[in-house]
């Protein structure tokens, strides 16, 4: 097999425009590319591997400056070829895919022209021939339909086709080299078993070197030839896939692959018993989408007969990919949507038959945390107020409430004099442990986590993770854990339900769905987990549950 | 094309909608007055004439309860009976039929020079963000949104014409000069010119502005971004995805302000006593004649439907998302 | 606060203009100060020209001091400019917020009006209204505010649907505070900075809606506007330059100054946008 250096980079400094907290995006970077290979660049938010990808193909924001270094193509500089050459390169022997499928291509041009616009820069083909290459590449990405889709819109494609498109873009020209930025991070894990698959396949048939960035050490597992690891805009580690995944050096490296979440890892306690604190019973709700006042649109059901029981102090998982109607349960028990049917029982009483103020109280027992710690919380307010704000609201005198805040403060992990800041003086972990703190002013009895670390880096994940494993046993809570990641449900849930298309398929125990799966559906998403074929070290599994537990 | 034609069917009921809406509004205005509604009907100045108002009354049947009469308004206007001015002793429709056209002329060449050349200012300046063309087009929009119309008319006519004599200050055509044909077109138009120039500087220098900032907020976005990756040429990029993106909110203001420009040429036609409907409103302020007025509010209502419409096929024309109800 | 300033007194124009607009601010203020008297009373001889012996801008057909018009103009037209924002400010955020916040069927009849109010079009309407209502200050306040509103209604509602949607809201709900403490202690204070941005500029707006007013004579013939001034010279241009000339460049150079201190705002509220504009 061709194992030809196609990519060289050496030493490669990219300076940041002043004033920010780092002089250099990257520094000091070195590897190479070869022919048939897909080399994982792995890193948390802000190593800077993305810029790394947009420097290889000459993408830099224009704020950004390359000062030091070289990055060679086949031999000739990248950095310092003229425009005509970098274009030429750009898009004829590199090929980009990028996170967003949903914006990446333009709106108001045909999928087929987007894809044959390659075809006219990059080749000599003539418009007939052009024409047939579009639809044979639709064909080679997968997608139904060619000739029809040609025609499309983007806006008519879900997510994954348009990643599909993007990918036939990139390949229009038949590039030597494939530089895919997080190309499935946006995407469902089914969507992106599939996109991974395809990638796959196009670089084997193909030849291609392809640089994959990615945060995921299950996409590396699943991909990888080899991997680079970087942090702070420096590669700290970098091997084959094997060493780096399963012999790891560098204590970063150790760290981060210590807190991907792993098979089942659960407490082993017997399932809590006793009458059930909440009874979901035959919940329906139905969307319309799109449409004006007048009607038309499309209409989606996000809870077709959902029925689910937490007892107390239980924690049961609800997993879906996007559209599974997953939030919806959350949302109508804390009333931020009412059902169209359906009963929401609390200890016996309907939640959905109360009048607002007989609703009221029930508030207190139930509070939710959210997904985005960025928006979760208010910027005009201090992290004291914001904690303070729903005990007042319920008639708490303020000194007492803000007193009450300094406390969960430290029960969340973090210094009492937070309450006098911003939330903006905060990383995304601390913010949502701010938001936790919150939720838990109020007493609650229950707590609904709506995807609680989704939005954070797989270190932080782990941290929050156990934070609120150790709150629920302490204040002795239950808890609806929902998320679209089967592994973090696998870690911190009881019973585990997965949803699709409004309907829960499958309502078992963690280890029993793990085990013994029996929905297609199920097994579809279990098998979707990415680098679910490796195991991650022992010796740092215990490593990482000793570190979690100081 | 035949999406377009449902589209127009779709905002053609919006728009008797409006209309209707507007003839309501015309017949609260003239019963909110204080005072005698058979007076503003007849026209403050013109109607000393007992008589006259004893007709109006009894014709409005202004004696009997308010919806009966609104019943009696909506139905009259929906003849086409706008009403009589008794300063001008004619028809208000046939007053305003009579102006329409010069109104027209006037209103649509400013519509499209105002959109074509400001979208072609804004991408130059886009183009070119930062330097002297940029600040030229920045600069001069920044004046041009800032000085009042009427102004902008008067000094125009002190350059053009009473200073370099260029152009004709005043009117329609020139009077007495016995033009016809290609002549007096060419005439007419002569006349048009400084008009049409003062009413699009305005929304030239808005359609700048905006065009601007959306190509340079478009210059962004990461289909852009994939375009650079696929090797294009900077201008290819700009011609094939950022212009058209770029344009929609362009397209979505120019139909907004529609109404805006409408009321510009009022005073416009004031400025160079333009005989159109602006003119006529200036007259009918003067002369208090209300039942001029509010034919005016209602026939300028419809003109804006009617560039908003253009609008509207427009953005279908350049947006494939926009779906239309079967 | 300082960072506002910082940002701010970067936009060499918004500090230009803030200069300016003090500085017709100070005019207005002192009219009856520099120019005692009423600016109605014929002051010398008609059609003095410019630089003429205590008259520096000249005068008008009726020998009425220009100068003293224009320092009194200037309150009327800073007057009308600020109590009509404030009005349709009050109006169109009500409303806006209104629509936004509860969404629904409340959002469908406000929109629809807004809507319609913002088809009609609006000089249209505002001759009209003045002229039914007879022209007044308090009839050109309300007509500018009448036809001013829909936009920052429009805004508004953007606003409050977007903040309703975000997380620290719905967290604010599931805590249990009230409506209006979400309204006004949770979403109003984040949605200000268009608002405010938007407020400044329509203060432009209005000055210009009332100086075209008073151009076509539905001004308050009680005062003395800068509108009123140039559409009373207009038929005199060819002989009197002057008398169109001075008015129209005080508007302009209000308003201009206006629409700078806007542009400073935003930047120094919307910092983002800002730095991306560069």
């Amino acid at each position: 097999m061709n194992h030809e250096t196609l990519l060289e980079v050496r030493d490669l400094t990219l300076a940041l425009p002043g004033g920010g907290d780092r002089a250099h995006a990257v520094e000091a970077l070195s590897f190479e590319l070869a022919a048939n290979e897909i080399l994982c660049i792995v890193g948390e938010s802000g190593s800077g591997k993305s810029m790394t990808a947009h420097a290889l193909m000459g993408l830099l924001p224009r704020a950004v400056r390359p000062v030091g270094g070289e990055i060679r193509y086949r031999g000739r500089d990248v950095l310092t070829m003229s425009p005509a050459e970098s274009r030429a390169l750009r898009g004829g022997r590199i090929g980009m895919i990028f996170q967003e499928p949903m914006t990446a291509l333009n709106p108001l041009v045909r999928v087929g022209r987007q894809i044959e616009e390659m075809l006219e820069l990059h080749t000599e083909l003539d418009r007939a021939a052009r024409r047939t290459r579009v639809l044979e590449l639709l064909e080679a990405v997968g997608l139904p339909n060619p000739p029809e889709l040609a025609r499309a819109y983007p806006f008519k494609l879900s997510g994954g086709q348009r990643q599909r498109v993007m990918i036939a873009i990139a390949l229009a020209a038949e590039p030597d080299v494939l530089i895919a930025d997080e190309p499935t991070t946006a995407l469902d894990v089914t969507t992106q078993q599939q996109i991974l698959e395809l990638i796959g396949r196009l670089q084997t048939e193909r030849g291609m070197g392809v640089i994959f960035i990615t945060h995921d050490f299950g996409v590396v597992a699943e991909i990888a030839d080899r991997v680079a690891v970087m942090r702070h805009g420096r590669i700290v580690e970098q091997g084959s896939a094997d060493e780096v995944l399963n012999r790891p050096q560098h204590p970063y490296t150790r760290t981060l692959i210590a807190a991907v979440p792993h098979g089942l890892h659960h407490r082993d306690e017997p399932p809590p018993a006793g009458p059930p604190l909440l009874v979901a019973k035959d919940l329906r709700k139905t969307f319309r989408v799109g449409g004006g006042w007048l009607g038309g649109g499309r209409e989606v059901r996000a809870a077709d007969g959902i029925s689910l029981e937490i007892r107390p102090g239980e924690t049961v998982g609800l997993v879906g990919e996007s559209g599974s109607g997953k939030s919806t349960l959350g949302r109508a028990i804390v009333g931020l949507m009412k059902p169209d049917a359906g009963q929401i029982l609390f200890e016996g009483v309907d939640l959905l038959a109360l009048k607002p103020n007989a609703f009221r109280p029930y508030r207190r027992h139930v509070q939710m945390v959210f997904q985005d710690p960025y928006a979760s919380l208010n910027p005009r307010h201090t992290v004291g107020d914001i904690i303070a704000q729903g005990p007042v609201a319920f008639g708490e005198d303020r000194d007492k409430a803000l007193a009450r805040a300094r406390e969960l403060l430290g029960l969340v992990g973090l210094d009492a004099s937070a309450a006098e800041r911003f939330p903006h003086e905060f990383s995304g972990g601390q913010r949502q442990r701010i938001s936790i703190a919150r939720a838990l002013a109020l007493d609650p009895r229950l707590l609904i986590a709506d995807e609680p670390v989704s939005a954070l880096d797989v270190s932080v994940q782990a941290q929050v993770l156990a934070l609120l494993e150790t709150i629920r046993k302490r204040l002795e809570l239950s808890m609806l854990f929902i998320t679209h990641d089967l592994r973090i449900a696998a870690r911190i849930c009881d019973r585990v339900a997965v949803m699709q298309r409004g309907r829960i398929v499958e309502l078992k125990t963690a280890r029993e769905l793990f085990e013994n799966p029996e929905h297609p559906y199920t097994r579809t998403l279990l098998d979707a987990i990415p680098g679910r074929g490796w195991q991650v070290p022992d010796a740092l599994v215990a490593a990482e549950a000793q570190r979690l537990a100081v | 094309m035949t999406a377009i034609i449902k589209l127009l069917a779709q905002r053609l009921g919006k728009a008797l909608l409006i209309l209707t809406a507007v003839v309501i509004c015309n017949f609260f205005l003239v019963h909110a007055t204080p005072g005698d509604p058979a007076a503003v009907m007849a026209g403050e100045s013109g109607a000393a004439d007992p008589a006259y108002m004893a007709q109006l009354r009894e014709q409005f049947g202004l004696d009997r309860p308010l919806p009966v009469q609104l019943g009696t308004y909506l139905a009259k206007v929906a003849q086409g009976d706008l009403g009589y001015s008794h300063r001008q002793q004619k028809p208000v429709l046939e007053l305003l039929l009579e102006r329409l056209p010069a109104t027209l002329a006037v209103t649509l060449t400013a519509f499209v020079l105002a959109l074509a050349l400001g979208v072609l200012a804004g991408v130059v300046a886009a183009l070119n963000a930062g330097r002297w063309a940029d600040t030229a087009v920045t600069v001069i929009a920044l004046f041009a949104y800032a000085t009042p119309i009427f102004w902008i008319g008067l000094m125009a006519v002190l350059l053009f014409s009473v200073q370099l004599g260029w152009l004709p200050a005043f009117g329609f055509e020139t009077v007495g000069a016995g033009y016809s044909g290609l002549e007096r077109l060419l005439d007419i138009g002569r006349h048009m010119v400084l008009p049409v120039l003062t009413l699009a500087l305005f929304y030239l220098a808005v359609y700048a502005r905006l065009t601007r900032a959306s190509m340079l907020e478009v210059r962004d976005m990461d289909f852009v971004k994939t375009a650079r990756a696929k090797g294009l040429t900077e201008t290819a990029i700009v011609r094939r995805h950022v212009l058209r993106n770029a344009l929609l909110p362009v397209i979505t203001l120019a139909g907004i302000q529609a109404g805006h420009l409408i009321g510009g040429s009022i005073v416009v036609e004031t400025v160079f006593a333009w005989p159109g409907l602006g003119r006529l409103t200036f007259d009918a302020v003067l002369g208090r004649d209300y039942p001029v007025l509010l034919g005016v509010f209602l026939f300028s209502s419809a003109m804006v439907i009617v560039l908003n419409m253009l609008t509207d096929v427009i953005y279908r024309l350049v947006d494939p998302r926009i779906e239309v109800p079967a | 606060m300082k960072s506002f300033w910082t940002t701010f007194s970067r936009n060499r124009g918004a500090v230009i203009g803030l200069a300016v607009l003090a500085l017709v601010v100070l005019v207005a203020l002192c009219a009856d100060l520099l120019y005692p008297g009423s600016p109605w009373d014929m002051a010398t001889a008609p059609f003095q020209p410019p630089l003429s012996e205590g008259f520096p801008l000249g005068s008008d057909l009726l020998g009425r001091d220009i100068a003293a018009g224009l320092a009194h103009g200037a309150r009327v037209s800073l007057l009308i400019g600020l109590v009509s924002t404030a009005v349709a400010l009050a109006l169109g955020v009500s409303l806006g917020a209104l629509a936004g916040y509860f969404g629904g069927a409340v959002d469908d009849a406000i929109m629809r009006v807004t809507e319609f109010f913002q088809t009609i079009p609006n000089f249209v309407l505002a001759v009209v209204l003045v002229a039914i209502f007879t022209p007044s200050i308090g009839s050109i306040v309300a007509a500018i505010a009448i036809v001013s509103w829909p936009p920052l209604a429009r805004l508004a509602r953007a606003e409050f649907l977007s903040l309703r949607s975000r997380e620290f809201v719905q967290a604010a709900i599931t805590s249990g505070q009230t409506h209006a403490t979400i309204i006004f202690r949770q979403i109003l204070p984040n949605s200000l900075s268009p608002i405010i941005v938007s407020g400044s500029l329509m203060v432009a707006t209005a000055i210009l809606l009332e100086s075209s007013l008073s151009f076509l004579g539905l001004g308050d013939p009680n005062l003395m506007s800068w509108g009123f001034m140039i559409g009373a010279a207009r038929t005199v241009i060819r002989q009197a330059w002057w008398m169109s000339f001075f008015p129209g460049v005080a508007i302009l150079v209000t308003v201009l100054a206006i629409n700078l201190i806007g542009e400073g705002l935003n930047d120094a509220m919307n910092p983002r946008l800002a730095r991306a504009r560069q």
